[in-house]
């Protein structure tokens, strides 16, 4: 089936099989290989994308087709402009991950929870990534993470409307 | 050669929170883990699982299997045996191992065939329709039954029985006569379940044998790329040479990926078959049902004591479930690990300790989860055990420890079961726990609680681990001694590459090495680039686990730091014109004795080694070192969990848990309490939900993260950290290791905790993992 999906901005249109599922569209065709694979039962998280800027979905139990007419972002696309996203800077300054397997997910999940209530607390925050497994930082660090990328956006002056 | 520690007063790049130099190609998606791999013409492989737990196969008809398109071939043991491959050693060498099943199945998803394909869907679509005839038989999942040998599992041995091993150390007589002559005296069965690693990323490999050099590269998930080049060599009879083993980024290990698995055996039989590379990453079902279980240990624990408390022997017995085959990842020399640490952190006048290893229907595995050697295991029973005995005596379970503890004037310390603890404080690192938690307070509450009819615990573990296997002339793996070797080259600009044969899974090594070498060297870490995992490149050692790198590898790299140091010396005293006699390092360069304006720094020394070398020596800043440790080493711990436990629904909480640790000097203070947050929060599941669960039909009954649970934030309590610092006497930095001590030390504190919360209610151990209804069970069965 042909697809129409716009990933980290850039448009793509591609014939994919319609059980191919989201994560291995994006690792195998798209070569995005930064969204993983964990546990193929929606548990782990590690597979986390964002849909249009606003929801984070397990990319392995959804499929490419679904993704038809939509924007993805994935790890990929949180640094703009040559500069680290915030959270990315803060997950790097806290200690928040060892072996970064799970690190894309735990990253993009909160990124939709900042957009969503940019000033959480530490139950907010570890209720926002109870869908993402980590079994190296026991989460403290994590939470630390989240936390210092909030601070940080939300002491950035809001964009000024063109 | 003598080695002491070296502590300069102003540090460098020891033991500063550097952050990690790992973290940007993670933080943007640009690590580079085995299934992000894809080789021209590729094939992927799937395999076939038994459904039974125990069964004759019959027939395999692969007809449909073959039929699907873009199946390549379908293998099953008949194929391997023309390679000599159907049954391969397990790795301490006292057993060996189906590769794929050979006629009969012995666990539950034991596999069974291999279907390659162009695709990921075509294996697995085929697998599914490889036709296996199976005859069920019995299967026997318990090891009490097991022990009987009414049903003998292994018909492949010699020996017709189920029992694998006998295993002993310490005095038995003494120690029956004095747990015989105690005033006191406690025995429990203490139960350490069946659980698995789980690392995120699951095991896989890419299997590459190029028909046109004959060289086969295999990019596997291993915590032990050397040691795994070697056992594939000496198994397939490939020369050493003929094969190259990378490891990349690893999505965590915690044991996991020690063992070699059947499924990379059949990966490589194919792609020398099929003649192209040939990839095979498990899912997580075979993960949790295939591939590297930990623990399974019944231990009888026994402790004598005076009626004021003082201990006067130990005695655990132990009946350990291996599964289908001995695959147990421990030395070779040590079929139950290092269990002989089961005296702990206490001075047993004498003890004893026996195991007896028994075959059922159960996967295969008995790998170190996040553990030295079944450490874990030890500590848990004496932890248990001295809570027991406090229980016993009405005596607070701190001071029975306190009173129990080794002295610090002890060390070098002998243990009863044989080793020689390097160091420690004991006392000090206990009081800090108490004073940090204010214990007196907290038993305050917990006696108006108690009053008002409220559940709440506090739990101690004072644990004592033995780790960095280890000295040559006691361990080794299939023969391979358990060294670590390291090597520096230093650029003429004066940066650098430092090599290890050690792998990190997430611990860092990239920053704590260039750590240790910046340190020695007053190098800028930052220019220090590490290199792990290829073995063609990185010199031998035996990987990551079991917390060995920083006492091995890590004395390795200091060692051959200071041997570039040497060198350094010459090549400063010929540029400065002096005598070599007549220069010292200090403040991390060379200056002239008594002139200090008079000096050299190692970039400088760097650039004269390539440009202006000593005459008649060689040219070049490098060195490599073997690095034999001359004993383990024993970092330790004192942890402190509360819990509250709500009556009416057995739900426990964990509201504040302590972890003070010693594990000697520190490279990195950040690096080392993530290690501790998350090791304990894999203790945490332990105690409170992992378990691999067989029903009585051998039936897995946790096959997914749905069912083996894996703790999230919510869950998770939020961890607090403390440390003392004793630095080991033998090691060259004086560091002892510190990964897997929160998981060794903290599921006794916290069973320990919930017991306390429940002693009002009379009752005295529930097994692992204290889940809401095991608890709730237990207290409804303590009211009738």
């Amino acid at each position: 089936m042909k697809i129409n999906v716009t990933v980290n901005g850039t448009p793509y249109e591609r014939d994919v099989e319609p059980r191919t599922l989201l994560a291995y569209f994006l690792r195998e065709q798209l070569g995005l290989t930064g969204t993983h694979v964990g546990c193929d039962s929606s548990s782990c998280g590690v597979c986390v994308v964002v849909l249009d800027g606003k929801q984070a979905v397990k990319s392995c139990t959804m499929f490419a087709v679904m993704a038809d007419g939509h924007e993805i972002t994935t790890v990929e696309g949180m640094a703009k402009g040559g500069k680290l996203h915030p959270l990315q800077q803060a997950f790097w300054d806290t200690h928040g991950l060892q072996c970064g397997y799970c690190t894309p997910g735990m990253m993009l999940t909160a990124s939709v929870l900042l957009e969503h209530n940019p000033n959480p607390s530490e139950h907010e925050i570890r209720e926002a990534i109870a869908g993402n497994l980590c079994r190296c930082t026991g989460y403290n660090n994590i939470v630390k993470a989240v936390q210092q990328a909030a601070a940080e956006m939300s002491a950035q002056p809001e964009p000024v409307a063109s | 050669m003598a080695i002491a520690p070296e502590v300069p007063k102003e540090r460098h790049a020891l033991g500063l929170p550097m952050k990690r130099k790992e973290d940007p190609r993670l933080i943007q998606g640009r690590g580079r883990f085995v299934d992000d791999i894809v080789l021209p013409n590729m094939l992927y492989m799937a395999l076939v699982h038994s459904p039974y737990p125990h069964a004759r196969i019959v027939k395999i008809d692969k007809t449909a299997a073959l039929a699907v398109p873009g199946v390549k071939a379908v293998l099953t043991a008949e194929d391997l045996a023309g390679a000599g491959l159907a049954w391969i050693p397990t790795f301490h060498g006292y057993d060996k191992q189906m590769v794929l099943a050979v006629g009969k199945v012995l666990y539950q998803y034991q596999e069974v065939a291999g279907v390659i394909a162009t695709s990921r869907e075509a294996a697995h679509d085929a697998a599914e329709l490889v036709d296996v005839e199976y005859e069920p038989l019995d299967p026997v999942v318990d090891p009490f039954i097991s022990k009987t040998d009414k049903t003998i599992l292994r018909d492949d041995r010699e020996n017709k029985t189920n029992h694998i091993y006998h295993w002993e150390v310490g005095h038995r007589a003494e120690t029956d006569a004095a747990l015989a002559s105690s005033e006191v005296h406690i025995k429990e069965r203490v139960v350490f379940q069946r659980c698995h690693p789980a690392p995120l990323e699951p095991c896989g490999v890419i299997a590459d044998m190029n028909p046109a050099t004959g060289r086969l590269t295999m990019y596997l998930t291993s915590q032990a790329p050397h040691a795994h080049r070697t056992v594939v060599s000496l198994v397939t009879g490939i020369p050493e040479d003929k094969i190259h083993i990378i490891s990349p980024d690893l999505g965590g290990g915690f044991g996991n990926k020690v063992p070699v698995y059947p499924g990379y055996v059949v990966a490589t039989v194919a792609s020398v078959v099929l003649g192209v590379p040939v990839k095979w990453i498990e899912t997580r079902t075979e993960n949790l049902t295939t591939t590297g279980f930990a623990r399974d240990y019944h231990m009888d624990v026994e402790i004598g004591a005076t009626k004021a408390g003082k201990i006067t022997a130990l005695k655990v017995a132990t009946v350990a479930d291996h599964g289908a085959f001995d695959a147990a990842a421990d030395p070779t020399k040590y079929p139950a690990g290092l269990f002989g640490i089961v005296t702990g952190s206490y001075d047993f006048p004498t003890a004893f300790t026996e195991l007896d290893a028994y075959f059922t229907n159960k996967a295969p595995g008995g790998v170190a989860y996040r553990c030295s050697f079944r450490v874990t295991e030890a500590s848990f029973a004496i932890e248990r055990g001295m809570e027991l005995l406090a229980r016993e005596l009405k005596m607070d379970p701190a001071d029975l420890r306190m009173l129990n503890f080794v002295k610090k004037e002890q060390f070098p310390y002998p243990s009863p079961l044989g080793f020689i603890y390097d160091s420690g404080d004991y006392h000090l690192t206990l009081q800090k726990a108490l004073d940090t938690v204010e214990y007196k307070a907290l038993r305050q509450e917990q006696a108006e609680k108690r009053a008002r009819g409220e559940l709440m615990g506090i739990g101690i573990s004072t644990f004592t681990e033995a780790v960095g296997a280890g000295p040559s002339k006691h361990f080794d793996i299939m023969g391979i001694k358990m060294f670590d070797s390291a090597e520096i080259r230093i650029h003429p600009t004066g940066s650098g590459i430092v090599r290890a044969g050690t792998k990190s899974q997430g611990q860092g090594h990239e920053t704590t090495w260039a750590q240790i070498v910046a340190e020695e060297l007053g190098l800028d870490p930052q220019n220090l680039l590490v290199e792990e995992g290829d073995t063609d490149t990185a010199p031998y050692g035996l990987g990551t686990y079991a917390s060995r790198s920083t006492p091995v590898a890590g004395a390795a790299l200091a060692m051959a730091a200071r041997r570039v140091r040497e060198k350094a010396h010459k090549i400063a005293a010929h540029v400065l014109e002096v005598a070599d006699a007549d220069i010292e390092w200090k403040d991390y360069k060379f200056q002239v004795k008594g002139v200090p304006e008079k000096s050299i720094t190692m970039k400088e020394i760097a650039f004269a080694a390539y440009t202006n070398p000593v005459p008649g020596s060689e040219a070049g800043l490098e060195a490599v070192y073997y690095y034999d440790p001359p004993n383990l080493t024993f970092p330790h711990g004192a942890y402190i969990a509360v819990v509250d436990v709500d009556k009416e629904t057995g739900e426990t909480h964990v509201r504040r848990f302590l972890a003070v640790d010693d594990c000697g000097t520190v490279i990195n203070p950040m690096i080392v309490e993530g290690q501790i947050h998350g090791g304990l929060t894999e203790g945490f599941a332990i105690a409170f939900m992992q378990e691999i669960i067989y029903d009585e039909s051998g039936n897995n009954l946790n096959t997914n993260f749905t069912d083996y649970l894996v703790p999230t934030a919510l869950e998770t309590p939020s961890w607090e950290t403390g440390s003392t610092c004793t630095p080991s006497p033998h090691h060259p930095i004086g560091a002892k290791g510190v990964g897997e001590s929160p998981n060794v030390g903290s599921p006794a504190a916290f069973v320990n905790a919930v017991m306390d919360a429940l002693s009002p209610l009379g009752i005295t151990h529930i097994d692992m993992p204290l889940s809401r209804s095991k608890v709730w069970t237990a207290i409804q069965a303590a009211k009738k």
